[in-house]
């Protein structure tokens, strides 16, 4: 005890026997090294937080979805039967649903947007650009339900009377457009969607058509190539990888947009290719049915649908990912921030 | 120095202690409730200042999840617990029937000015997508002087679990024996024809918007809206056109189905009154039978009793049928019931 005592008593003395310059330094620069690991510690938190988070949501999916996992196994996946009453749960038409409603609204919104880009950057008159970019941008702020609202009492009539007769007469023939059209259909469903994500694909494709040198331009110029010559066969190509990343973008969106889809999209279990036909997206039934979800093998169905969507969505997202790589082998802008 | 910042402090606590004790009551559960409740709640405050209310309606199945989880001191539902659900919290749950309301079918017929009658067995077979056209031989016979479009009906029913979907599938599962083998009754089922609008807004635009549609609405959502619904044949032969009045009839019918002990996890559709409208149903609060706070039970108590006296008359006013009177002496039974700490709550002489 007493010798405890003797020795920490002795230690300040020893410290204070040090020359007070030497000792002052040495302790800057020990307080810097720890504010340093301090900080690097912090930035490693914040780093790993993320995929932290992704793998907990992913952890409390598949925990919550278990009981289905177990009871009806993969045929969750291919079985189309939704059954509360019945305790009876597939998947299968709002998978289909989510991707053909998402497939849609990309093939309408991307020669769209492409089209904003392109004439933004390369043919509108110089005063018009920013307005123009501002305007489609603005789209992106207006809240999904009004999208969902406006579909309701907008977009379904013009639909019904210009554009579904018209399309009929034809294109009738053919698998997609069999049916009556009632108005909530994919058709509405996927034209709000491509109207959403049109701001999104544009905004990101202008800032990479923006970044493509005008060497490239001039040079295509100089070989005699028109300016749509010029922008197809040297500007484009230059972008192609950043662009693809605005179109991922777009369908990430749309993959996973709930309120106005519901609105619009009729909200049926059901499976067809009838663009004409109500259907469902996955996103749209868990919004719908999980608040009155009162079995628990409903509310774990539900937790299989999102864990579904999740691993959709993550899908998409790498195969964006080796599109990208792929494409952009050579030095393609917009690559590296994808 | 260090004594009197002590007493300062304690002087500062004893200030923030109140004279009475609060209680805070929780709440969760169904959405078609949630205006009279919340109204209730006000309202109660007001002469009770010591008892904070508060209801969340995150609609019927999230009230039960969180009543049976003990996060809520009360939950509602409009649809009752299933005998499973409540042997997992043991049985320890009362249903208390607060209001009433009524599920009206609404259509869109332009050109149409007369209000459509509809029978049972034409309701379901609507539904079951058998009856496809306005002009079908059945509709037109009990729509005599009527011109009914030869247009397509389209069915419009609620996307997401509800209340209301259980009224009417219930309703629809008790006239037709076809439908209660095919789809059966809950707050959401496996639909056999149709769209799904989200919520009533969801059903009523989606109704508005398309020629030939019908769907169903709460009558509250209807009346306030202008949407004009269908005349229904009920079980007495009666054409009803539905009114708060003809709710409360179809209670009162089905009052000598329940008798005096019943649990209230009754279905009034289809009841038996002359006068009863078919498609209406209670919506109840979910309570404890036994509570382990004393303070907390007998301030739930009171106000539910007080929903039940004096709470009543505010009810037609917000689009809500009151409960029959002759009701009144069963729930008193039943919440009298109710015990904390194996005393009962209400004392004999209140």
């Amino acid at each position: 005890m007493t010798d405890f005592g003797e020795g920490t008593g002795s230690f300040p003395r020893a410290m204070t026997s040090l020359p007070i310059e030497g000792s002052s330094r040495r302790q800057s620069l020990l307080g810097a090294d720890r504010s340093d690991r301090i900080y690097r510690r912090i930035l490693t938190g914040f780093a790993l937080a993320l995929p932290l988070l992704f793998l907990m949501i992913l952890a409390v999916l598949f925990v919550s979805a278990l009981p289905a996992l177990r009871r009806f196994g993969p045929s969750f996946l291919w079985t189309s039967t939704w059954d509360p009453v019945a305790e009876l749960y597939g998947a299968a038409p709002m998978i289909v649903g989510t991707l053909l409603s998402s497939f849609l609204a990309i093939l309408i919104a991307v020669p769209l947007a492409l089209g904003v880009a392109i004439f933004l950057t390369e043919f509108a008159p110089r005063w018009l650009r920013q307005p123009v970019a501002f305007l489609v941008e603005l789209l992106a702020a207006i809240p999904s339900v009004v999208y969902g609202l406006w579909g309701v009492f907008v977009l379904i009539p013009f639909l019904r009377t210009a554009v579904v007769p018209p399309l009929k007469a034809v294109l009738g023939w053919t698998p997609f457009l069999q049916g009556v059209f009632y108005g909530n259909s994919l058709l509405a469903g996927g034209v709000i969607l491509a109207i959403m994500i049109v701001p999104y694909i544009a905004a990101v494709s202008r800032e990479v058509l923006l970044a493509v040198p005008g060497s490239q331009r001039e040079a295509a110029l100089a070989m005699g190539a028109t300016r749509w010559e010029a922008v197809r066969s040297a500007v484009l190509p230059y972008g192609r990888a950043g662009l693809i990343g605005a179109i991922i973008l777009g369908l990430g969106r749309a993959l996973g947009e709930t309120m106005a889809v519901t609105m619009l999209i009729g909200n049926r279990h059901d499976i067809g290719i009838s663009l004409l036909q109500p259907a469902y997206t996955m996103a749209a039934a868990i919004a719908n049915e999980f608040s009155e979800a009162t079995t628990n093998m409903y509310h774990s169905a539900l937790f299989e649908v999102g864990l579904v969507l999740f691993v959709v969505t993550v899908v998409v997202n790498a195969i964006a990912r080796i599109l990208i790589w792929r494409v952009a082998r050579g030095a393609a802008i917009g690559s590296r921030a994808l | 120095m260090k004594s009197t910042r002590f007493l300062a402090l304690a002087a500062l606590l004893g200030a923030a202690v109140p004279v009475a004790a609060q209680v805070q009551l929780n709440g969760a559960g169904a959405t078609f409730p949630n205006i009279i409740y919340q109204d209730w709640m006000l309202t109660y405050n007001q002469t009770h200042p010591d008892v904070k209310l508060n209801y969340q309606s995150i609609g019927s199945g999230g009230g039960i999840r969180q009543f049976s989880d003990g996060t809520v001191d009360f939950g509602a539902t409009d649809a009752p617990m299933g005998d499973s659900a409540i042997a997992a919290i043991s049985g320890n749950v009362l249903h208390i029937p607060t209001v009433m309301g009524a599920v009206v079918i609404v259509y869109n017929l332009q050109g149409v000015t007369q209000v459509v009658k509809l029978t049972p067995d034409v309701l379901a077979d609507i539904f079951l997508g058998k009856v496809t056209k306005w002009n079908d031989a059945r509709l037109a016979s009990i729509n005599p002087g009527v011109t009914l479009p030869a247009a397509d009906i389209i069915v419009v029913h609620r996307a997401e679990g509800s209340g209301t979907s259980f009224a009417f599938t219930d309703y629809l599962s008790k006239v037709s024996p076809e439908w209660q083998q095919k789809v059966g009754k809950g707050p959401s089922v496996n639909w056999p024809v149709g769209l799904g609008g989200r919520g009533s807004e969801g059903v009523s635009s989606t109704v508005s918007q398309t020629p030939g549609a019908i769907g169903y609405v709460e009558l509250a959502y209807a009346t306030s809206n202008k949407i004009q619904f269908a005349t229904l044949r009920n079980s007495s032969g009666n054409w009803i056109t539905p009114t708060l009045d003809a709710v409360t009839a179809a209670a009162a019918g089905a009052m000598k189905d329940m008798g005096p002990n019943t649990d209230f996890r009754v279905s009034i559709t289809n009841s038996s009154g002359a006068q009863a409208y078919p498609i209406s149903t209670f919506t109840w609060l979910l309570l404890h039978k036994s509570y382990s706070d004393t303070a907390k039970a007998r301030a739930l108590v009171q106000f539910v009793w007080w929903a039940e006296g004096e709470g009543q008359a505010k009810a037609p006013q917000l689009g809500y049928a009151q409960l029959p009177k002759d009701l009144h002496p069963w729930i008193e039974a039943r919440l009298r019931s109710i015990t904390a700490g194996g005393r009962p709550v209400l004392k004999a002489a209140e």
